[in-house]
């Protein structure tokens, strides 16, 4: 049985109390706690403060381009099913450059986790603005206050087809422990949006500003997260300010339904064919 | 210098006109008209028809960008030998429509047949001496109940101007709609054998004679480029494959969503190139032979991409098949203008290979090629094929199996990893050959991180300057043991005065230009089939003693003329003959530019 520190690897680089070290101690123990080995999980992520992670993450990694996580897990998913894939990154990565990976990722149902570090703000080019900043939301790129709304994640990933949407926050390490579990035991496409403050350049999203605002649904014993408009409804209520599982269904997997799908993991097939195959091959060319 | 060549001439005539019938070694016909009126069609029996019978086929299709209307065409050069380009002139040319017979007019021979619809008064310039054949292709269309198989109707009509058998038109007809119904077949039949009729009745005298049909027990390979990319790929073990539709690469996407999945392959079609090509880079990590196919918008968008695999040392597998650009371009029209992009392209500095298949044969082996160099060197690998050489149709004697032999490079095993027992293995470590064996995702004890930032042998980022310098110095020692020179071909005297030299796909049109000028010149062909890193040892040696150089490209800026004189020399000697109107080379194009 592997512990925590297998899953450990170097010391990460991050601002002290920045966000984004519980999120890959949950990780770690998440994995932990699931009985994984290092082996079988891969960890890809982008570019960005969050990013890092990939290298801190004793499992193998890859760490990607800035919003390409997700057609980087893809793939690696794709090549090898048995892999448990967890992609990460900055709300940057995933909701500004990357988004629209995202959203065939949560349509198709590929089966990975999606771990965004949201912190509402770019951390590693040094406090600029992200499309989930606050509107009004002052930073060297939004001198007078952001005149864009935010993306509300969680409802749109809800929307979109991803099969399990969640929430946690950096300041509750035990539910986000929880909730990653979940994620990673459920069949599908995972969308996990952590509120991890950035303490360096984020001085409004602070830790107290969202214990202060977070409402925990997972404590709500009335909310149901497979009705898929309850959901809605409350993650609006709340103006998505909330952690806890939000939304679930069971759906195939991309891998079990696409063309081609098959039990063998493609990085086990025997690649050589025999001579027949191959002559059946070539003979249908001749027509 | 450089110049270029305007085709846009006027068509000739030549001075003896020859009625009746014309014995011919080979031949060239057409079908034109609208889009959508069932052009290609008519073009593919007629191609399906003559190859089973055991002519060497090479079918040309000219179309647009747009679903109807238009001018779209389909061009057959028959053979009694193998051919590997379309012709210059035209004998038979089939018209559905007046501006048929406008846009082809001044390829045709002076003893050219015109079947045309006689549902349109055809015109010809005064002084033309090509004949006309009306035909009421529509009409009997109509009357069989269906305008839409006037092609066949037009296609029984050609059958007799070629004086063949009926026969063989039918069998292909039974099995191309043989699920379809036995009225559809029969009512098809009958087109083509009223087609037929038609003209044995009113245009009797009117006949070309081909050369015997070669006897085969079996017909030719008949495929496009596409089509050998696909089976050179599933050949060579790609397994997974994510592309986004673009002409003229989707038929590789076609044929093998039709072929891979049978062997256990993945296909997806990504959101857009961006996608694809990462995730193509996303399998080949995880340990699967991945690859993507586009033209040139999507290789664009591919660059960032490159430099992933590049710095990361994941195999990839590209394969551009280039159109007329830039951006959108000739989304339809060929061109050879993506090489300095697939040498120069993407930020910063990595290894990579650009493979340049020259026939639908070595898009075939260039495929297994491309697998094994990528995994051998760990490095991208880009095939750029074209439209040209993509989305043309050639008869093919064979392809040779023993060629198909799957080396999968420096991969590390379970029990070297074991041995080793630790928690990390340096995946990029600083080796001799700068090669370092990798695992894959899965395998105890090989974990690493793969990354786009500058790294440490397992994959941590650093930015200390003598561990870049080692991973720079490594990732580009891999190319040492590489020869691109095994990919260069070369015909001709040891010490030819003139070398004429073509990459890619025009090595057909130069091959016959080659033929036609050796009479006369002491004259070498040279086509090279990479073009990085550039073979300037194997080029060197053959254009020693050239006084002159004719490099024939389609492109513009003369993109392998800069880089021969760049890495060979020879600039005063370097001429480059270029083409960039959408239409390939015609050996015209070359010998009148080489005679001067
Ligand atoms: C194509 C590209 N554009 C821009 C950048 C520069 N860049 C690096 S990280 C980043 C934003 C990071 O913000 P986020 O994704 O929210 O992650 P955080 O640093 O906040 O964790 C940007 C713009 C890049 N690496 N690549
Ligand atoms: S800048 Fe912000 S996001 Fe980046 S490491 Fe520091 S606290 Fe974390």
């Amino acid at each position: 049985m592997a512990k925590v520190i297998d899953f450990k690897y170097d010391k990460p680089t991050w601002c002290p109390g920045c966000g984004d070290y519980t999120v890959l101690a949950a990780m770690q123990q998440a994995c932990v706690g699931l009985g994984l080995e290092p082996e079988q999980v891969c960890c890809v992520s982008g570019i960005g403060c969050a990013g890092k992670i990939a290298q801190h993450f004793g499992g193998y990694g890859f760490h990607s381009l800035h919003g390409r996580s997700i057609p980087t897990a893809t793939g690696i998913k794709l090549a090898n099913q048995e892999l448990v894939v967890i992609a990460a990154g900055g709300d940057g990565d995933g909701y500004g450059i990357g988004l629209g990976h995202s959203l065939h990722a949560m349509r198709r149902n590929i089966d990975i986790t999606y771990i965004v570090m949201d912190n509402h703000i770019y951390g590693l080019t040094t406090g600029k603005l992200s499309p989930n900043s606050q509107k009004g939301f002052k930073t060297k790129t939004s001198p007078k206050g952001s005149a864009e709304d935010p993306i509300r994640p969680v409802e749109m990933a809800i929307v979109t087809g991803s099969s399990f949407v969640a929430q946690a926050f950096s300041g509750n390490v035990k539910q986000m422990v929880s909730i990653f579990e979940q994620g990673i035991k459920h069949k599908g496409f995972s969308l996990i949006n952590v509120f991890s403050p950035c303490v360096t350049f984020n001085k409004v999203n602070t830790y107290d500003w969202f214990k202060e605002h977070i409402v925990n649904m997972d404590e709500d014993e009335s909310f149901d997260p497979t009705n898929r408009m309850d959901a809605l409804r409350r993650v609006h209520e709340v103006e998505s300010v909330c952690t806890g599982v939000i939304y679930r269904e069971e759906r195939p997997a991309f891998h079990e339904t696409m063309l081609g799908a098959s039990e063998t993991a493609g990085v086990h097939l025997d690649l050589d064919l025999a001579e027949e195959e191959m002559q059946s091959l070539i003979d249908q060319f001749r027509r | 210098m450089q110049f270029c060549l305007d085709t846009a001439g006027t068509y000739y005539l030549r001075n003896s006109i020859v009625r009746g019938v014309h014995m011919n070694k080979q031949l060239t016909w057409k079908v034109g008209g609208a889009q959508g009126e069932g052009i290609d069609s008519t073009g593919e029996i007629l191609a399906t028809t003559l190859n089973r019978i055991g002519y060497y086929i090479f079918a040309y299709r000219h179309f647009m960008s747009l679903i109807k209307g238009g001018h779209t065409n389909y061009k057959i050069r028959i053979s009694s030998e193998p051919v590997r380009y379309h012709g210059d002139d035209l004998q038979v040319l089939v018209a559905f429509d007046q501006l048929s017979i406008n846009e082809n007019l001044r390829e045709m021979n002076a003893d050219g047949v015109i079947i045309y619809d006689d549902k349109f008064q055809a015109e010809l310039p005064e002084g033309s001496a090509v004949r006309l054949c009306p035909v009421p292709l529509t009409g009997i269309a109509k009357e069989l109940g269906n305008v839409i198989i006037k092609n066949m109707v037009a296609a029984g009509a050609s059958c007799r101007l070629l004086n063949l058998e009926l026969q063989p038109f039918f069998e292909v007809v039974e099995e191309k709609f043989g699920s379809k119904g036995k009225d559809l077949i029969e009512r098809n039949i009958k087109a083509i054998q009223q087609g037929y009729d038609y003209m044995k009745e009113h245009f009797a005298d009117e006949m070309f004679q081909l050369p015997t049909a070669p006897q085969v027990d079996r017909p030719h390979l008949l495929m496009t480029g596409n089509e050998a990319v696909g089976l050179g790929a599933l050949l060579a073990g790609c397994r997974f494959l994510a592309a986004y539709p673009i002409t003229p690469a989707t038929e590789i996407l076609y044929w093998l969503l039709e072929n891979m999945p049978n062997y256990g392959g993945k296909i997806v079609q990504a959101e857009d190139e961006i996608a694809a090509c990462i995730m193509a880079i996303g399998a080949n990590y995880a340990g699967v032979r991945a690859m993507t196919s586009t033209s040139g918008p999507g290789f664009s968008l591919m660059m960032e991409a490159l430099g992933l695999a590049g710095i990361s040392e994941t195999p990839l597998v590209i394969v551009d098949v280039m159109r007329g650009g830039p951006s959108t371009g000739l989304p339809t029209k060929t061109e050879q203008s993506d090489i300095n992009q697939a040498t120069y392209g993407s930020h910063g500095e990595m290894p990579r290979i650009v493979l340049a298949p020259t026939t639908i044969e070595e898009c075939f082996y260039y495929m297994i090629d491309a697998f094994n160099l990528a995994e051998r060197y760990q490095c991208p690998v880009i095939v750029t094929s074209d439209l040209y050489l993509g989305m043309s149709k050639q008869s093919v004697d064979d392809l040779d199996m023993s060629r198909v032999v799957i080396d999968r490079g420096a991969v590390v095993t379970q029990e070297e990893l074991d041995q080793r027992g630790q928690k990390t293995y340096p995946r990029y470590a600083v080796t001799e050959s700068g090669i370092s064996p990798r695992p894959f995702p899965g395998m105890p004890h090989g974990r690493f991180c793969a990354l786009s930032n500058e790294h440490d042998d397992t994959g941590l980022e650093i930015e200390d300057t003598d561990g870049r310098v080692a991973q720079m110095d490594k990732r580009f020692r891999k190319l040492d043991t590489f020869n691109g020179g095994e990919h260069v071909s070369y015909k001709g005297p040891e010490q030819p005065d003139v070398v004429l030299v073509g990459f890619g796909s025009t090595t057909a049109q130069i091959a016959e230009a080659f033929a036609e000028l050796s009479s006369t010149y002491s004259i070498g062909h040279l086509q090279i089939g990479c073009v990085y890193p550039f073979p300037t040892e194997a080029v060197r040696k053959i254009l020693a003693h050239t006084k002159q150089i004719f490099v024939i490209e389609n492109n513009k800026t003369g993109q392998l003329a800069q880089m021969l004189q760049q890495n060979v020399g020879m600039v005063d000697k370097v001429e480059a003959i270029l083409k960039y109107n959408g239409n390939p080379f015609t050996v015209r194009d070359i010998t009148t530019t080489v005679r001067g």
